[in-house]
């Protein structure tokens, strides 16, 4: 069996997911056996151009890490796309937008006037802003331009595959790259993931009835080690959130943020939160609920900590 | 005037790029090294909840999260006005010493080793980790990777999660250990101890007993008289997480040593119109372009200027190499940029030693790890070191602790300018007019920056071999004359 081409590459991303790809740690020499790379930025010499020259569909399988930010994002999505049989999201930045689309509760402008003019550090008298391109005395300068929302892989580019998690933990990057390997291909479009339920489902905490009268931060209280956070009013998202990961999160105490993006079958994150939520708080008096809601303090980047971009408020209407 | 992009670095392409302008007789008229990235993580944390920054600021970087989380953390116990539980501050401590453990042993063996154990005009397709492994034997391949997959372990067990760790909280962290994972860590810190004095002598080895090498660290193309920055604890010794940041001249003169409260006197960033990143520099002392010496502002934030700017290490076996390193090169400080790897090995015995510490401290099980704030928040400013610069995260919140604004002063942002300078130096003194340009030329330019381990670079970390570079030089009409290039 000819071997597998194999394409990387990073959009907007942090690193975290190419260092989640080596978290496979001794199974990359398994992984080398049967799959070649083609092209990686990160740890190998290839070109953009060398991309260019492969011929279409040439290339096996590429996995995408990072959103969509810039133009070079989005010429690369889209090179990639045409040279690739398989694309897969890999990690939530280009599977949902992830915290880099928190951006998407602001502008370009905004963000832009905040990193270079309004922070108290900055000194730049003359509010000079990166340009795209600058003249030099030596010659022209140029910069890619910075969009002004955040946007998904799939928002951009025809999408076979996601791959979960900030970043997937190593035994789903594993399941993909099993499935990859095997030929053992899901139907188009799958989150692969060991699970299609919420998390709540692989959590070991006890759960019993929900009734919420009080919503705490997580710096207010000392839970109870071996019951449901959210039964202990911390604002765990493992209800609305696709399991996989283990439970990490509520193992060491803390409540999951929702990285994992939806359960199966949800478009929108952040509303099945909300409407999970509205169901176990404890009221009928809609003055009361509403008090209750309140406690929280950010519901917006709370419900959409990693999903702004792909939810169907996609970015904040700026005035 | 010719033009050459050093189109950084294959894994670079979209986030980092150096341009060098030629005169008509080739000598070097100008260099510009640009970062085209911006994600904006000072905007858009605005109207978050100020409990949830270390778990988003985390995700500025993939291979420092641990630093992000510390210094949030730390910025959450100032604004909440509560000290973290005794318990507490040394798991946060301990996690931030198997972070360093990682972070400094990948750097060395995957980034720096392979200039030195292969040379740096050995064939790039040798310049690798698999060819430091051939030459210095599988089995320190295996310590490296054992060492990497332990330290990992301990941040999982201590943190949460392998990476973006969810164990901070202002005044304290959120699970305590039991006494079997804290018999496991100190057996890891052992081991650790052990494997970074084995690195220090691979470095002796390798680098010390040959002359050339020792003669490039002394030489005038790697030296750059710039200020030191680095935390100290009490006595002036280096300290990554916590203390008061120091800043010495390139003449060994302390300039100031502040509180994290006070950075805002000493630190500013310059803006300029062609890259997304800001140039830090000394307040008090001014911007005056990108020169070195007393009068510029320009600083450092390595391991070397940490070293530097402190007196001494506060564990005894890092203090002996300490006093070895600065012994061989001349007294402190040193201003020799590839010292700075030698410096990160002193530094890995002192996170690995300090690791040990804690690990039998016997009050690191306790599970008195929370101290519940009650105060209104209102500001608060967080500093550690990170692996790669002094890290500053500062926000204000509104009564409910909802962030109003956020600064952030992040590890490689603060040795822009001085990478840039180093770049600039190397290149002016390696390209001129009638040297033909090599592969190793090449290399030698890259090594003025490798030093500094830029994150911007960060990723290479896990994977073998050096920055491939490609080098296009056009002439005065945009025609390429000559291509270069070279990787794994």
């Amino acid at each position: 069996m000819a071997k597998l081409k194999v394409a990387l590459y990073w959009a907007a991303s942090c690193g975290g997911c190419e260092i989640a790809t080596l978290a496979i740690h001794e199974k990359i020499l398994k992984l080398a056996e049967v799959a070649d790379i083609v092209f990686w930025p990160v740890g190998m010499d290839f070109k953009y151009a060398d991309v260019e020259k492969m011929a279409d569909k040439s290339v096996d399988v590429c996995l995408f890490n990072g959103a969509i930010r810039n133009e070079e994002n989005e010429h690369m999505a889209k090179l990639l796309r045409a040279k690739s049989k398989v694309m897969i999201a890999y990690g939530s930045c280009a599977y949902e937008g992830c915290i880099p689309g928190l951006s998407n509760f602001y502008n370009r402008q905004m963000t832009m006037e905040r990193a270079y003019v309004e922070t108290p550090s900055t000194d730049n008298p003359k509010k000079i802003l990166p340009q795209t391109k600058v003249k030099v005395p030596e010659g022209e300068l140029e910069l890619p331009e910075l969009y002004d929302t955040v946007k998904t892989l799939a928002q951009t580019v025809d999408v076979d595959y996601f791959v979960p998690g900030c970043p997937p933990e190593e035994k789903t990057t594993w399941l993909a790259l099993e499935a990859l390997i095997t030929g053992k291909l899901p139907p188009k479009g799958t989150v692969i993931s060991h699970s299609v339920k919420a998390l709540c489902e692989e959590c070991t905490r006890t759960r019993e009835e929900k009734k919420i009268k009080k919503f705490y931060r997580p710096y207010e209280i000392i839970p109870e080690p071996e019951k449901c956070l959210l039964e202990q009013g911390l604002l765990c998202y493992g209800i609305a959130t696709r399991g996989g990961c283990g439970a990490l999160c509520p193992i060491a105490n803390m409540p999951c943020t929702g990285c994992y993006g939806p359960v199966e079958g949800v478009i929108d994150q952040g509303a099945h939160f909300l409407s999970a939520l509205a169901s176990i708080i404890d009221s009928n008096d809609p003055e009361e609920i509403q008090k209750i809601i309140d406690d929280i303090p950010d519901p917006a980047g709370t419900f959409y900590r990693y999903s702004l971009p792909d939810s169907l408020l996609r970015r904040a209407r700026i005035k | 005037m010719k033009r050459i992009t050093i189109d950084p670095i294959t894994r670079l392409e979209g986030h980092g790029k150096i341009t060098i302008f030629l005169k008509d007789d080739g000598s070097v008229a100008n260099v510009y090294f640009q970062v085209p990235e911006l994600r904006g993580f000072e905007k858009f944390s605005e109207g978050r909840a100020a409990e949830d920054m270390p778990q988003i600021t985390q995700r500025i970087c993939g291979v420092c999260p641990e630093a992000h989380h510390m210094a949030s953390t730390k910025a959450l116990d100032d604004l909440f006005h509560i000290e973290p539980t005794s318990a507490a501050r040394k798991l946060r401590e301990l996690l931030y010493s198997a972070f360093y453990v990682t972070d400094h042993t990948t750097h060395f063996y995957i980034l720096a080793a392979p200039d030195f154990v292969m040379g740096p005009d050995a064939p790039p397709a040798e310049r690798n980790i698999l060819g430091v492994i051939g030459k210095v034997g599988l089995e320190l391949g295996g310590a490296v990777i054992n060492i990497r997959k332990q330290n990992h372990w301990i941040i999982q067990t201590v943190g949460g999660r392998p990476i973006n760790p969810c164990f901070g909280l202002p005044g304290g962290v959120s699970r305590a250990i039991n006494e079997e994972e804290r018999a496991q860590i100190q057996d890891i810190a052992k081991q650790s101890v052990e494997f970074a004095k084995l690195s220090l002598k691979v470095f002796d080895d390798v680098v010390l007993k040959n002359k050339t090498y020792l003669d490039m660290i002394l030489s005038d193309t790697f030296t750059q008289k710039s200020y030191n920055m680095g935390l100290v604890d009490e006595n002036n010794k280096v300290n990554f997480y916590d203390g008061k940041v120091r800043v010495v001249g390139p003449d060994g003169k302390e300039l100031c040593k502040y509180a994290p409260r006070e950075y805002l006197e000493h630190i500013a960033e310059r803006v300029e119109p062609w890259t997304y990143l800001k140039f830090p520099y000394l307040k008090k002392v001014g911007w005056k372009g990108f020169v070195d010496g007393n009068d510029s502002g320009v600083y450092r934030a390595t391991p070397l200027s940490r070293l530097n700017a402190a007196d001494g290490m506060a564990t005894p076996l890092a203090q002996e190499e300490y006093d070895k390193m600065y012994s061989t090169l001349g007294g402190k400080p040193a201003n020799f940029t590839l010292a700075t790897h030698w410096a990160r090995l002193v530094e890995l015995l002192y996170a690995a030693e300090r690791l040990l510490d804690l690990s039998k401290d016997p009050e690191i099980t306790s599970t008195d790890i929370r101290n519940i704030p009650t105060a209104t928040p209102d500001e608060g400013v967080g500093i550690v070191e990170a692996p790669r610069g002094t890290l500053t995260h500062h926000y204000i919140t509104d009564e409910r602790g909802v962030i109003k604004k956020c600064n952030l002063i992040v590890g490689t942002t603060n040795n822009y300018a001085a990478l840039y300078m180093s770049i600039k130096k190397a290149a002016e003194d390696f390209v001129k007019p009638g040297v033909k340009i090599t592969e190793g030329l090449l290399n030698r330019i890259e090594m003025a920056w490798r030093p500094y381990d830029p994150c911007l670079s960060c990723a290479t970390h896990a994977l073998p071999g050096q920055l491939p570079l490609e080098v296009t030089i056009y002439d005065a009409r945009g025609n390429e004359v000559q291509k270069l290039s070279q990787g794994i």
